[in-house]
């Protein structure tokens, strides 16, 4: 796999979408004001299960400057949300149930939504919820995964006994148990990977407006997909065709997975503003965005591993509690299952592995996707499990993982979990810089060292290996996967008969920087300045089909559609110079935005000629249509999957269990880079994301259902102060399943740092015979561990 | 984000304030920097119908170092960090301003406010405690001075009386062989403190102890001075060993609290810790 | 409502105000200064950080009421004569946003930081920044940022990034 060299991609320029932002004009939901727009305030239940016995709306809907109030029996002409993603394989059950846009007779979270005032300001709006009177009868309530299975805990849905969601399960099973019954070594833990809150610093909204005329509607959102949205709104919850709603996203800040989904407001907003004939906003508080909008994880594991006392693993085994929350979000069964199980075993040949899953039903807010979405898990997981397991036969866990990699020849690799083959891999030099930059060995010498003056220094290490631009459809949408839909990506290029080049994409970014690495690829494929390259996106007026911008998708599968209708064009162009030179269109090169004669450079026409020609369309080859204008929806044959090795270096203040977080090594390998600095950016901000989850982060609810982390307050997201700087590097293997080679970096930074952090921990904490500690490492967890532990004196 | 409806009036002096405060009574909150009550009432945990804004009261903004340390209540922690005349004085007022919030609510918030509130959590009235404040409250009948050490009554309650206002902060100078300090673990989330501990501490010439003020925040429903750990200082030697064996001294009777963030246990155990700490850094300074 | 008279990046404005109109809606919804965001409700994350009376103050916890008189900056009145500020041009060299929802709040922190310290260390703008959340960058771009912006404002060239992030990579192996 070789791409030459080229002057764009590959250059780390800076963005073209920051001057709009670092001045203040960008373009957010909360920014928009349509004439005579009315703003949406939400009623929400504050119990954590409850039968609504009767609202009663008459003071609210009497209040001055409140233009109407309603609840969720005046909205039963529009269906429930729909989930796109059902967990298909394995044991199904078939009991989905999705959140309609206002509750109706049951609470089932804080937060549930249950009355919507719409007003002239946004202020009256808020008011008015308190004249809205609700009584409720309190039912039980069950926030712990564990216990929601348990007999006799409290009941969510009547279609779902015991709680459960699915039970699904990947790998052998049987090979599996015989290997940990023949092995020499084998260890049990229970992982918990706690709940997280998304958190972008711009919260969710919509804004709603109706043509009553045409009975089109039009909304603005805070999406990540706003072609999916539209068609899941229209053919599944209101039942319009399709081409009654256009969907766009203003600047996004920032979705981490939180803002892929179909949410409520969407669906208020749309009916209200047809009822009201009247345009209609929502914005969610912060503290809404806590408890409504979806969470992160939430895994309750019992992990065991098994091999021999040389070091070499035999068997893996997990069986997972995944908390859904009370309803099930757009996506959330294929997060604990196909982006989790099937990636279990990592960067290791292991033999042997199964893992059994079941989603749960609890009193809390929906689960979804959140920045990695299940391979964190996975790679937590495995990467906690090898670390323990080489604390157990006594040897280096460097060691350990050099022994168990899947080796370069290995690939295309098939781990066995039902995942389509791994592409391309090569883990051991990326480990190697990793030790290399950190100094490994040189720290175990200054841990030892430090241990006899009562300093307590770890190192952990985290090899990882992610699933990025998950697809082929045939694979993911059918049957067995369960995603409802393909995911292929879409992109057209048109050259304009002045030479300018747009490009229409159906990603969309959200910080990812897409308007310039989009332009970086197409500028160097088709030999155009990039500044006369425009990338259009985020509407669904305009742009063709496309499924969004997560799961580190957009250059894998959207830039490769992009690539592929680039090619397309420079084979049209290529005849058309032809013809215009009057010679053989075999015998044309497409060169640096130029078609010529092999041999003859001299003969040539330019790329704007040539679109000029294809426009004024006077003489074309016989049966060409005129413009330069080339769709391509690409499926790509296989997801890629980018590696790479983190270390982190801690102190721990062993009498207070504080954490010092001194070092940090990334060395990550997302295949080649179009634009390094915004790959950097990329996963420095995953890096943080994983490092908060580590030592910080904890969506917190009691036992009635109340969220103790319902604000910044309380919920730590880490300022500039509590984390460090990150050291940086990488190996470049380049995926065969795109012709770019690209791989993807939006995840990986989260999806390898978390377990190198506590790994670092632990090892801190081995002196004092500490194997493992739940995530966060708060001081008061590490201290514990420490006092708990048999070493301490 | 949105707080209910309230009146707002802008006092423009002590006067103006105590005014507003009678007509008023119970419904008026005052508001000093507002960081804490603004998002409580953003929150509507807190919803007073009549805001007195006493940020326009000028006379209340100033720091004189003289034979005392003078401090108006409405003084911002930003004007406290950047006084060198303060920092001579009492460096530890720096110190423990330094950790509060963020540079935004240094801007704005005040430590009179910080002591008016009450937050069991806040840091500088642990610092107060510990260096022997005396507060100067106005009402209708007059002025009238409040000890720190019979300020702080309970959570969020202090012994200033409805109608009063808190003007003035003195606080004694550092000496000769005295030292303070101002330690903490901080909750990651709101910059609060989970343990604060504060000590100020006067050596003999040998190195003993003369006397000692130790208080606490964070832990418990509000702060606390650990005069158990003062008397089983004083007296005895500097050393790391006494002052170990001293904040071992915490009465296990002292009423502490616990929440997602730190268990009561473990509070009960870093206030030993921190206490520890905050004295041999003060000893440190004293020396 | 109480009339207020606010210069705003050099522009007087009157209104009239609720007493609880918070500062930063009085700047998004009546002035249509939406450069300043609203990212909690708690007075954390800095999304609505604007610079008054010199200091940088979270306009979501300030009354509007409590500005009148006053001068305030905000991010839209931080290039002059359509020259960037050097901070603006920092975050723009050394890819100090992603989203950007985060940066005007981040631009008039770092704006009263270094009018404060003109030559702060590593340590200390990440204190300095304290009070701004950013879930993007995880920092290391926004310290880049300010030292460059630090730099230029002492007229001294900025350091270059690291010598690792400034390789072209040469695509395929």
């Amino acid at each position: 796999m070789s791409v030459a060299p080229t002057k764009m991609f590959g250059a780390a320029i800076k963005r073209r979408e920051d001057p709009q932002l670092i001045t203040g004009q960008g373009n957010y939901l909360d920014d928009i004001k349509l004439p005579g727009m009315v703003h949406a305030a939400v009623l929400r239940s504050p119990y954590g299960h409850a039968k609504i016995l009767k609202i009663d709306t008459s003071r609210a809907q009497a209040a001055p400057g409140v233009v109407a109030v309603f609840t969720g029996a005046d909205m039963m002409d529009i269906n429930p949300l729909p989930c796109a993603w059902t967990a298909a394989s394995g044991r199904v059950q078939n009991n989905i149930n999705t959140p309609r846009a206002l509750a109706v007779d049951v609470v089932r979270f804080v937060g549930d939504p249950v009355a919507l005032v719409l007003a002239e300001d946004r202020y009256t709006a808020r008011d008015a919820l308190e004249l809205i009177d609700v009584e409720y009868e309190p039912l039980d309530v069950v926030v712990d995964g564990r216990k929601a299975v348990e007999p006799g805990a409290p009941q969510l849905h009547e279609n779902a006994p015991n709680n459960i969601v699915f039970e699904w399960d990947c790998g052998d099973k049987a090979k599996t148990d015989a290997a940990f019954a023949a092995a020499e070594v084998a260890v049990k833990e229970e992982i918990i990977n706690q709940r997280l809150l998304p958190t972008p610093m711009e919260t969710r909204g919509s804004i709603a407006r109706y043509e009553p005329s045409t009975q089109e509607f039009t909304v603005w959102m805070t999406s990540q997909a706003p072609h999916v949205m539209r068609l899941l709104l229209t053919a599944f919850v209101f039942g319009i065709p399709e081409s009654k709603l256009r969907c766009i996203s203003p600047h996004v800040g920032g979705g981490f997975g939180q803002k892929i989904f179909c949410y409520n407001d969407m669906a208020f907003t749309m009916w209200a503003a047809r009822k009201i004939g009247r345009p209609v906003k929502f914005v969610e508080d912060r503290s809404e965005n806590f408890k409504y909008s979806t969470h992160g994880r939430d895994h309750i594991t019992v992990a065991e591993i098994c091999g021999t006392r040389d070091g070499k693993i035999t068997g893996l085994r997990a069986d997972t509690i995944a908390n859904l929350g009370a309803y099930i979000s757009t996506i959330a069964p294929g997060i604990p299952t196909t982006l989790y199980g099937r990636i279990l075993s990592g960067v290791y040949k292991i033999p042997a592995a199964y893992c059994r899953v079941r989603g749960v039903y609890t009193n809390t807010a929906m689960v979804d996707a959140y920045r990695g979405a299940g391979r964190p898990e996975a790679s937590y997981l495995i990467e906690r499990m090898i670390d323990r397991f080489a604390a157990e036969i006594g040897m280096d866990p460097a060691e350990v993982r050099r022994k168990n990699f899947i080796q370069p020849e290995d690939f295309p690799y098939d781990n066995g979990l039902g995942l389509l083959p791994y592409d391309s891999g090569n883990y051991e030099p990326a480990l190697d810089k990793a030790l290399a930059t950190i100094g490994y060995k040189d720290f175990r010498k200054e841990q030892e060292e430090a241990r006899k003056q009562g300093r307590y220094l770890g190192v952990g290490i985290s090899s990882y290996v992610e699933i990025c631009g998950v697809a082929p459809s045939a694979w993911i949408g059918l049957p067995g996967e369960g995603w409802g839909a393909g995911l292929w990506e879409s992109a057209n290029v048109r050259v304009h008969l002045t030479g300018q080049v747009v490009v229409t994409t159906g990603s969309l970014p959200h910080g990812q920087g897409l308007e310039t690495t989009f332009a970086q690829l197409v500028a160097d494929e088709l030999g155009v300045p990039y500044e006369n390259v425009l990338v259009e996106h985020s509407d669904t007026a305009g742009t063709p089909f496309g499924y969004g911008t997560y799961g580190s998708r957009s250059a894998a599968v959207g830039g490769t559609a992009i690539h592929k209708s680039v090619t397309k064009i420079k084979e049209k162009a290529k005849k058309l110079a032809a013809h215009m030179l009057e010679a053989n269109p075999d015998d044309m090169v497409y060169e640096d935005g130029k078609v010529y004669v092999k041999g003859s450079p001299d003969r040539s026409k330019t790329l704007a000629e040539i679109a000029l020609q294809a426009s004024v369309a006077y003489s074309l080859p016989e049966g060409m249509e005129p413009f330069l204008d080339e769709t391509t929806y690409y499926d790509p044959p296989n997801c890629t999957f980018p590696f790479g090795t983190h270390i982190a270096i801690v102190e721990v203040d062993i009498e207070t269990g504080r954490v010092d977080l001194l070092r940090y090594v990334a060395v990550d390998d997302c295949g080649p880079q179009i634009n390094p600095l915004i790959v950097q950016g990329q996963i420095h901000g995953g890096i943080t994301q994983g490092v908060a989850q580590a030592l910080y982060e904890q969506a917190v609810y009691d036992e009635n259902g109340q969220l103790l982390s319902g604000t910044l307050m309380d919920y730590a997201v880490p300022t500039a102060a509590q984390v460090p700087h990150y050291e940086l590097d990488h190996t470049v293997t380049p995926s065969p399943v795109n012709p770019m080679g690209v791989k993807g970096a939006g995840e990986a930074g989260t999806i390898g740092s978390a377990q190198a952090v506590m790994n670092a921990i632990i090892d801190a904490l081995s002196p004092f015979g500490v194997k493992h500690m739940q995530m966060p490492a708060t001081p008061e967890r590490v201290w514990r561990a420490i006092h708990s532990s048999n070493n301490h004196n | 984000m949105i707080p209910s409806a309230f009146e707002y009036y802008a006092a423009n002096s002590v006067d103006e304030a105590l005014k507003l405060l009678a007509e008023h009574g119970d419904e008026a909150k005052i508001l000093a920097g507002g960081h804490s009550l603004l998002p409580a009432m953003k929150l509507r945990l807190a919803a007073p119908t009549v805001l007195i804004d006493i940020n326009p009261i000028a006379e209340l903004r100033s720091i004189n170092v003289g034979d005392k340390v003078t401090i108006g209540a409405m003084t911002t922690y930003a004007s406290l960090l950047n006084s060198a005349e303060l920092k001579a004085a009492l460096p530890v007022i720096a110190e423990a301003v330094d950790q509060i919030g963020d540079p935004q609510v240094r801007n704005r918030g005040t430590i009179g406010g910080a002591l008016a509130h009450a937050d069991p959590a806040a840091d500088l009235p642990a610092v107060i405690l510990a260096l022997g404040g005396t507060l100067t409250a106005q009402g209708p009948e007059g002025t009238r001075e409040i000890s720190i050490d019979d300020f702080f009554v309970d959570m969020l309650t202090t012994s200033l009386e409805p109608n009063e206002l808190l003007t003035t902060i003195t606080l004694p100078k550092m000496g000769a062989g005295e030292g303070a300090s101002y330690v903490k673990m901080v909750q990651p989330a709101s910059g609060y403190a989970i343990v604060g501990a504060a000590a100020w501490v006067k050596l003999n010439a040998d190195g003993t102890v003369a006397a000692a003020r130790v208080a606490i925040t964070g832990a418990g429903p509000k702060p606390t001075r650990l005069e158990e750990v003062e008397n089983a200082l004083v007296g005895g030697a500097s050393s790391e060993e006494a002052v170990t064996a001293a904040s071992e001294a915490v009465s296990d009777e002292l009423e502490l609290l616990g929440d997602i963030h730190a268990s009561e246990d473990y509070r009960r155990a870093m206030v030993k810790v921190y206490t520890r700490r905050a004295i041999l850094k003060a000893i440190k300074a004293a020396s | 409502m109480t009339k207020i008279t606010v210069k705003v990046n050099g522009k007087e404005y009157t209104s009239e105000v609720e007493g609880r109109t918070l500062l930063v809606h009085f700047l998004r919804d009546q002035l249509g200064l939406t450069g300043t965001h609203i990212g909690c409700d708690t007075s954390q994350c800095g999304a609505c950080v604007v610079v008054m009376n010199g200091d940088s103050v979270k306009s979501c916890t300030v009354l509007a009421v409590q500005a009148n008189g006053a001068e305030i900056k905000t991010v839209e009145g931080l290039a002059e004569d359509g020259k960037l500020h050097p901070l603006q041009e920092g975050f723009w060299e050394r890819h100090g946003l992603q989203c950007g929802f985060c940066t005007p709040g981040m631009l008039m922190s770092a704006y009263d930081l270094l009018q404060k310290n003109p030559n702060p260390s590593e340590e200390e703008i990440r204190h300095g920044l304290e009070g701004n959340l950013c879930r993007c960058t995880g920092y290391e771009n926004i310290v880049r940022a300010v030292q460059y912006a630090a730099a230029k404002m002492r007229n001294e060239e900025p350091a270059p990034i690291g010598a690792k992030e400034q390789v072209v990579e040469s695509v395929g192996s």
